[in-house]
C-alpha cells in the first residue's frame, strides 16, 4: 500500500480546518460572558467598571507583535532562567540534532566589548544553535532579532521567544524606526545582537540577499560585525518542514568587519554577505583556496548560480556530507 | 605602565624567595647581607592591534626590501618557513603568532594568486612536529588547508635529495639548505624571538640545514668563545651564522624575514599561576593559599600527572613588536625590542650564582626533562643570559635547583639515553667526548631513521645539548644540584645536595665562607646586563 493511502486511512474523522473557524468565531463571545460572570462575582469597586453607553472605546493596546515589551526578559533572574534553559534543554538538543562544528572561534580574540553576529538562515534551529555557539562574554548578555510577525505573534509564543533565546520582535514586512532604536538602544547599552541579514529562512537551501540592518546598526552604533556562516541546518529542520532530521552542520566565524570610512549601510551590507560567502566557500574547499577565489572576487555566491530551479536543486543536493558524490551524467 | 626588572638586596626581613624546582617549587632564604634577587621586568603591553601591526610590517618593511606584496606574483614558487616546537616557551595559548602572521602573508599570495605554497617547520635536528603540534602553531585554517595535500612538511636535515649545497663561506663553512626553500622565488621566515639569541640568520642558516652545517658552529670551540651566545656581537655562534647568512644572501634564495617578540607574561595575572609572577612580598592571603594547595596538591601527584599539568599550560604571551624586511636591518629592530622586556642592570659579578630551574626547556615540549637538558638549561640558557660580563665570577660555583630525575622519553630522546649510559659514563670532558663519540652518533643509522620517520631529536643532539653548556663548564669552579637524583647528578659530573643550605656551605669551600650570592628569579625571564 502506497504511503499516501495509508495516511488517508489513519486520518481522524474531524475537519480540523472548520473546527478552527468554529473556534475563533465563538471564542469573544465566550470571553465576553466570562468576563461578565467575574464581574458579578466582585463585590462593587473590586469588579472592573463597565463601558456607559455612547462612549467610544478607546482602542485596544497591542500588547504582542512589534509592540511587545520584552524588557522583563533582561532582568537578572530571566537571564539566570535563561541560561538553566540554554544549558540544561536547548544545548542537549541542539547537540544531539546538529553535532555542530566549530569554525574560527580565534578571530574573536581581539574582539572587545559588543558586536552584531550576522548569519546566514537556512532553519529554525540556527538561533538556538548560535546561542548555544556564540562563546562567553557575548553569549550571556546577547539578543536577537526576531520575526515580530511570526515569533511575537501571539500571547504564547511572544514572552517563550523573549525568554528562551532573549529575542527582541523586528519588524521585517517594512523600514520600522522603532526596531532599530530598541536594537540601537540595547547595543549602547552593552548588548550584543544577533541578526539574520537576509530576513528569513531561505527558501531553496540557497542564500538570499542581504539586507541592510545589521550594516545600519552598526554604522549607527559604532560596533563591529561578526560574519558567521552556517553549513548543514537546511538539512535538520527546512523551510517547510516540521520534524526534524539530525545531520552534522558546521558554524563558521568570521572576522570582525567594520565599515569603512566611504562605506553606506547597503555597500556595508554588501561586503558582509560577500564574507560570509567567503565563510561558506571556506567551510566547502579550504582556508586559502577561499582566500584566492575572495581576492579574485570569484567566490560563489550565496543565492547560488543563476540558473534553472532544478539545476540549483542538482547543485545543492551534492553538499550533503551523508550523500556520496554521485557521477554526473554523462561522465567524460 | 609596568615595572622594570630590579636587584634587589637581601636583609633579615626578606621574605622566603621562590625557587622554581622542575615540576615543583621550593621557597628558601638566603643569607642576608650577601644575597641579592634579580627580578624580572613585568610584561610590557600587547600591541593593541596585532593583526594591523602585521600588516603594516609587511607592507613597511625595513631595511633593503620592497613591500611583501611587491614580491609576490602569479605563478612564483614561494616557501614560509617558520620556527618549530622549541619557541615560545611555554607554547602560548591560541592563536600562536605564528598563525597570525602566516595568515596575514598567505592573504596577500592569494590575493596576488600564488598558487605553488609550501609551508615548512624550520626544525633542523630536532624532532618532528606532530600533526597536533602543528595544528597549535598555525591554526586550523593554514593546517586544513595545506597539510592534506602534502604542502605543510616538516624540514628533514637527513634528506640528501631536498638538500643543496649553497657555497662555503670565507672560513671554510659548508653553507647546506633545504631545497624546496633555496630554489624559491622568495622565502618568507617567519619568527617568534623569545630570546635575543633567536632570529636574524641564525633562523636560515640553522632551522633550514642539515649536520653538515651546523657542525661548524654548534662545537665546543664556537660555544667557548659565544660570551654569551644571547649577546649576538659578542657571540660566535651568531659570527657563523652571519657568515652563513652572506652565502645564502650572495647564492640562494630571496629572504622576506618577519620577526615578532612577545612580552613575558608566562604565568598570567589571573588564575592559579598568576602567583609565580608576582614578588614574594606582594603575594596576598590568596595568594599564599593557593600557592601551598598548589604545592602540596603537586606533592601528592605521581611524576607524570604533575609533568601532564605543567606540559597542559599555555601562556597568555603577548606580541609587543612585529617587524619584517631584509634579515639583518629586521633583527636590529627585534634585538631592541626583546632588551627592552628583559635587560636588567647588575652591578658587578658574584661569588655564588643560584637559579631554580622550571619544568620546560626547548626540547622537552610535550616531553620529559632529562638530566641532560637539565644541564643544558641551566649551564647553557640561563648561565649565558646576561650581556657584558657573566654574573658569576671566573672560578665562582653554580648552585641550580631541579629533581634532575634519571629518566628519559623513549620517543623523543633515544640517542640521548645511549649517551647517558655509554658517553657520560666514561668522560664528561666536553672536547674527549666530541673528538671521540659525535662522529658515530652523528651518523648512526637507527637514530638517522628515528629522526627521520619517528618523533626523536636527531642523534647528534645530545652532543650540542652537552655543548651549550661549554662556556659555562670552561668559566665555573663548581657545579651543585639541590634536590636532584643523586646518581643522575653525580653522572653530569655535578654535585649533588640536598638543601639550598647544605650547597652554600659546599661552595664555601671553593669562594669561601663570605661569599656573595645571586639568584636569578627566572621564569619569566630576565637578561643581566652586567657592569
Amino acid at each position: 500500500m502506497s504511503g499516501r493511502h495509508g495516511a488517508e486511512r489513519n486520518r481522524l474523522p474531524v475537519n480540523g480546518r472548520a473546527l478552527a473557524t468554529t473556534a475563533k468565531a465563538v471564542a469573544p463571545a465566550m470571553m465576553a460572558r466570562a468576563k461578565q460572570s467575574v464581574r458579578a462575582a466582585l463585590p462593587d469597586g473590586l469588579a472592573p467598571p463597565t463601558m456607559p453607553g455612547g462612549i467610544e472605546p478607546p482602542p485596544s493596546r497591542r500588547s504582542v507583535g512589534i509592540d511587545y515589551d520584552t524588557d522583563w526578559a533582561r532582568t537578572y533572574p530571566a537571564r539566570l532562567a535563561r541560561v538553566v534553559l540554554l544549558e540544561g534543554m536547548v544545548r542537549p538538543g541542539v547537540t544531539a540534532l546538529a553535532r555542530p562544528t566549530v569554525r574560527g572561534l580565534d578571530r574573536l580574540d581581539d574582539l572587545d566589548g559588543p558586536a552584531i553576529f550576522a548569519a546566514n538562515h537556512h532553519s529554525h534551529l540556527d538561533t538556538p544553535l548560535l546561542g548555544t555557539t556564540i562563546p562567553d562574554p557575548w553569549r550571556h548578555r546577547l539578543v536577537i532579532g526576531a520575526a515580530a510577525d511570526y515569533f511575537f505573534g501571539n500571547r504564547l509564543t511572544a514572552p517563550l521567544s523573549a525568554l528562551v533565546v532573549g529575542a527582541i520582535p523586528i519588524e521585517r514586512q517594512k523600514v520600522s524606526r522603532r526596531s532599530a532604536d530598541e536594537a540601537a538602544a540595547l547595543i549602547d547599552d552593552g548588548w550584543s545582537f544577533l541578526i539574520f541579514p537576509e530576513g528569513g529562512r531561505s527558501p531553496d537551501g540557497w542564500g538570499q540577499p542581504f539586507r541592510g540592518g545589521a550594516a545600519y546598526l552598526s554604522l549607527r552604533c559604532e560596533v563591529p560585525v561578526v560574519p558567521i556562516h552556517i553549513e548543514g541546518t537546511g538539512r535538520i529542520l527546512r523551510k517547510g518542514r516540521s520534524l526534524p532530521k539530525p545531520s552534522p552542520t558546521t558554524i563558521t566565524f568570521g572576522t570582525p568587519l567594520h565599515p569603512r570610512t566611504d562605506e553606506d549601510s547597503r555597500r556595508f551590507a554588501s561586503r558582509l554577505e560577500r564574507e560570509v560567502a567567503a565563510l561558506a566557500d571556506e567551510s566547502r574547499t579550504d582556508w586559502y583556496e577561499a582566500r584566492r577565489r575572495a581576492h579574485a572576487g570569484a567566490t560563489p555566491p550565496l543565492q547560488g548560480p543563476e540558473v534553472g530551479a532544478w539545476r540549483r536543486t542538482w547543485d545543492l543536493g551534492d553538499r550533503s556530507p551523508r550523500r556520496k558524490r554521485r557521477a554526473r551524467w554523462p561522465e567524460l | 605602565m609596568p615595572r622594570p626588572g630590579f636587584v634587589l638586596d637581601v636583609d633579615r626581613s626578606t621574605p622566603p624567595i621562590l625557587f622554581h624546582h622542575g615540576e615543583g617549587f621550593r621557597l628558601e632564604r638566603l643569607p642576608a647581607d650577601r644575597s641579592r634577587v634579580i627580578y624580572p621586568a613585568e610584561p610590557l603591553p600587547a600591541l593593541r592591534h596585532p593583526d594591523e601591526a602585521i600588516r603594516q610590517a609587511l607592507c613597511n618593511p625595513v631595511g633593503d626590501s620592497p613591500p611583501l606584496p611587491e614580491l609576490l606574483r602569479a605563478g612564483m614558487k614561494l616557501t614560509i618557513a617558520f620556527d618549530d616546537i622549541s619557541l615560545p616557551l611555554p607554547p602560548m595559548q591560541r592563536p600562536d603568532i605564528r598563525q597570525r602572521v602566516i595568515e596575514a602573508v598567505l592573504d596577500m599570495a592569494a590575493e596576488a594568486g600564488v598558487d605553488d605554497v609550501e609551508l615548512i617547520a624550520a626544525l633542523a635536528l630536532h624532532r618532528r612536529m606532530t600533526p597536533s603540534e602543528l595544528r597549535h602553531a598555525l591554526g586550523d585554517r593554514v593546517y586544513d588547508a595545506f597539510a592534506p595535500h602534502g604542502l605543510l612538511t616538516n624540514h628533514d636535515a637527513e634528506d640528501p635529495d631536498n638538500l643543496v649545497e649553497l657555497g662555503t663561506t670565507d672560513a671554510g663553512e659548508v653553507v647546506e639548505m633545504n631545497r624546496r626553500a633555496a630554489e624559491s622565488d622568495l622565502l618568507v621566515y617567519v619568527n617568534i624571538n623569545l630570546v635575543s639569541m633567536d632570529g636574524g640568520w641564525k633562523s636560515t642558516a640553522t632551522g633550514l640545514s642539515s649536520y653538515r652545517s651546523l657542525r661548524h658552529h654548534h662545537n665546543v670551540r664556537t660555544m667557548e668563545h659565544s660570551t654569551s651566545f644571547m649577546d649576538r656581537h659578542r657571540s660566535e655562534l651568531h659570527h657563523s651564522n652571519w657568515r652563513m647568512g652572506e652565502v645564502i644572501r650572495s647564492s640562494g634564495p630571496r629572504i622576506f624575514q618577519i620577526e615578532t617578540t612577545m612580552n613575558n607574561n608566562v604565568f598570567g595575572t589571573e588564575g592559579p599561576m598568576a602567583v609565580l609572577q608576582k614578588r614574594e612580598w606582594e603575594w596576598t592571603a590568596r595568594d599564599r593559599v593557593s600557592f601551598t594547595a598548589m604545592r602540596k596538591g603537586l606533592e601528592q601527584l605521581s611524576a607524570a600527572n604533575r609533568r601532564r599539568i605543567f606540559q597542559n599550560w599555555k601562556a597568555p604571551h603577548a606580541m609587543t613588536s612585529v617587524q619584517a624586511g631584509e634579515v639583518e636591518a629586521v633583527h636590529e629592530v627585534t634585538l631592541e625590542h626583546t632588551y627592552a622586556q628583559h635587560l636588567v642592570p647588575v652591578e658587578g659579578q658574584t661569588d655564588i650564582l643560584t637559579m631554580g630551574l622550571p619544568y620546560i626547556c626547548p626540547y622537552n615540549v610535550n616531553s620529559i626533562m632529562n638530566p641532560i637538558l637539565v644541564m643544558c638549561l641551566g649551564l647553557g640558557y640561563f648561565f649565558n643570559l646576561y650581556r657584558g660580563k657573566p654574573l658569576v665570577r671566573k672560578g665562582g660555583v653554580l648552585i641550580m635547583s631541579h629533581p634532575t630525575p634519571w629518566e628519559f622519553h623513549p620517543v623523543h630522546h633515544p640517542s640521548y639515553i645511549d649517551f647517558f649510559e655509554q658517553v657520560l659514563a666514561e668522560t664528561t670532558d666536553r672536547h674527549e667526548i666530541e673528538q671521540r663519540f659525535e662522529k658515530s652518533f652523528a651518523e648512526d643509522e637507527w637514530y638517522r631513521h628515528l629522526y627521520r620517520t619517528s618523533y626523536a631529536y636527531h642523534g647528534v643532539h645530545p652532543f650540542y645539548m652537552w655543548y651549550w653548556g661549554s662556556h659555562a663548564l670552561a668559566h665555573l669552579g663548581r657545579i651543585i644540584v639541590v634536590g636532584g637524583d643523586v646518581r643522575a647528578v653525580r653522572r653530569l659530573g655535578f654535585q649533588p645536595a640536598s638543601t639550598l643550605t647544605d650547597a652554600l656551605e659546599m661552595a664555601s669551600d671553593v669562594v669561601g665562607r663570605d661569599a656573595t650570592v645571586t639568584h636569578v628569579h627566572n621564569p619569566p625571564i630576565l637578561m643581566a646586563d652586567v657592569t
